[in-house]
């Protein structure tokens, strides 16, 4: 064991030491620094320490709305990332099949494709002369294109596949509790499918569901290219609203002060949930 | 009882219908004869492809993201690896706290980490500079390169470096010689994962590049962001099969690999 044991070897973590330091801890100092400057009326930013870009931003009204509409889409897309997932994970779980890892590598593809080409897909079969309205017309179910993208349809669609992935992983690895020896006790005793996947199968998965679902609601509130591509402008959420004030308003400060606001509301989240499920669980 | 009945296969083809839908609508319309996105096309052509090769930025991108990939390839693997090696096969205290900092950005989202990079590398002058992007897209593709690497030495029996300098091997000689040729398949994936990581990023390139210094991500944002014309298609087209490329390619040599070690 000498290899292992030499003293005096810290010094191989020193590169990457440096290089999170560098571009992970100072920046995130910097960023938590950076809300209490102040903005003044013409927009320079002055150094200072004041909550007043929080006081400005309680106050706003807007950034409740945007507050309410991340949650709502992170809620509505992962719950429907969840209903997909599900009958996927367990199929992968359960098959035979010799095409099992091809068809688990599909399930997971999304999370290979770029986020910008995975939107631009969702344009050409969702837009005014896509897939969904061609057919839709062609069919004569419609006489005019329906507004599928540019809205919160789309940015609900685009969201719940680019989750997909990310559930499904979740789901199998959470999987391992899942044990067909008691299926198939419950079902020689006489329950019919349905009963024994709502008394057996669903009550065994529950932690999984349970971490998938939280994985997916932090990844959708802080989803940005989505939104705001395929939310063409009208859709309004904290992440979109971070990045117009850093980048297009270059209001600083405010940027830094929303992104803070953001994780505090993660981290309230993610401790209520914890508390939910342990009172569950017990 | 059969594994899966037919309800169940029935709403999994649905759901992969809706996963892969985008990805071959992309395809086919990559070869559309139309001004706009339509589909169905009205006609089949190669124009798009030809456009492609005559837009000069989005070549120019591609450029710039291929040489950041692999500079950030190469610096996670060089800073990535001796950390990795030294938690998994080290015994000291605070271990788990250097690997719990060592995958900390992990947890962070990407959006407030772009953020807290622009406001930091801004005033350092690194904002919209190749070094500025490679230390950037540093930031989240070193932790999944320590993390995988970390699970592949962990994975050694210690028996044969023991062996090896038993026998007199210098602990340099050692690792060269008998730990690295034994992690190649976890060196193979994560110089995958860390170039497709960096190829595919698109929130914080968004933040800190700029408009002289731009990615392919970065170029494909703002054209679908003013327009969408066909071809953006035959981009995304050649996009997703060069990923997919990696991933048979990766798939093929750690499978050959592992055949080989047996």
């Amino acid at each position: 064991m000498s290899l292992l044991r030499r003293p005096g070897m810290l010094w191989l973590a020193l590169p990457a030491t440096a290089v999170l330091l560098f571009t992970y801890v100072a920046p995130m100092f910097g960023l938590a620094r950076m809300s209490f400057n102040r903005t003044l009326p013409g927009g320079a930013m002055q150094p200072d320490w004041t909550l007043a870009t929080y006081a400005e931003m309680a106050a706003d009204s807007f950034n409740l709305e945007l507050t309410l509409n991340s949650i709502q889409l992170s809620f509505t897309a992962t719950t429907f990332a969840l209903l997909l997932a599900y009958p996927v994970s367990l199929f992968l779980f359960r098959t035979e099949s010799r095409f099992r890892s091809l068809l688990a590598i599909i399930a997971i593809g999304p999370l290979l494709v770029n986020g910008v080409v995975r939107v631009f897909g969702w344009i050409a079969v969702l837009g005014d002369r896509g897939l969904v309205n061609s057919a839709l017309l062609a069919l004569g179910l419609v006489s005019e294109p329906v507004r599928l993208i540019y809205n919160w349809t789309g940015v609900t669609i685009g969201l719940t596949e680019s989750l997909l992935p990310y559930m499904v992983l979740a789901l199998l690895a959470g999987f391992g509790r899942l044990d067909r020896e008691v299926e198939a006790a419950a079902m020689s005793l006489g329950a019919r499918p349905w009963r024994v996947f709502v008394r057996v199968t669903l009550p065994l998965s529950l932690p999984a569901i349970v971490l998938g679902w939280l994985i997916c609601f932090i990844l959708a509130m802080s989803a940005f290219v989505t939104p705001k591509l395929l939310g063409g402008g009208r859709v309004f959420v904290l992440a979109t609203q971070v990045f117009e004030e850093a980048v297009d308003t270059v209001n600083w400060p405010l940027a830094a002060a929303l992104s803070v606001y953001m994780l505090v509301l993660l981290l309230l989240f993610l401790g209520a949930y914890g508390a939910l499920t342990r009172r569950v669980e017990r | 009882m059969k594994p899966t009945g037919p309800v169940l296969r029935l709403v999994v083809a649905l759901v992969y219908g809706f996963i892969l839908i985008p990805i071959v609508i992309v395809l086919a319309v990559s070869f559309s004869a139309d001004n706009y996105i339509v589909f169905p096309p009205s006609g089949w052509s190669l124009r798009w492809y030809g456009t492609l090769l005559a837009t000069p930025t989005l070549f120019e991108a591609f450029r710039v993201s291929v040489m950041l990939a692999a500079l950030v390839t190469v610096l996670a693997l060089a800073c990535g690896m001796p950390a990795a090696f030294l938690i998994a096969r080290h015994r000291f205290r605070g271990r788990d706290a250097l690997f719990g900092f060592f995958t900390a950005p992990l947890l962070l989202p990407t959006l407030v980490l772009a953020l807290a990079l622009l406001l930091a590398f801004h005033p350092w002058g690194l904002a919209a500079t190749v070094p500025g992007l490679v230390l950037a897209h540093l930031t989240v593709t070193l932790p999944f390169v320590i993390r995988i690497l970390t699970t592949a030495f962990a994975n050694l029996t210690p028996d044969v470096e023991d062996a090896a300098a038993t026998l007199g091997a210098r602990p340099f000689t050692v690792f060269r010689r008998v730990t690295l040729p034994l992690v190649v398949p976890g060196l193979i994936a994560a110089t995958a994962l860390a170039f497709l990581l960096s190829f595919d990023e698109t929130v914080i390139s968004l933040f800190i590049s700029g408009p002289r210094l731009q990615t392919l991500p970065v170029a494909v944002y703002h054209y679908v962001e003013r327009r969408t014309d066909p071809a953006i298609a035959a981009l995304s087209a050649l996009m997703i099969t060069g990923s997919i490329a990696i991933v048979v390619l990766v798939e093929r040599m750690v499978g050959l690999m592992r055949a080989v070690g047996r």
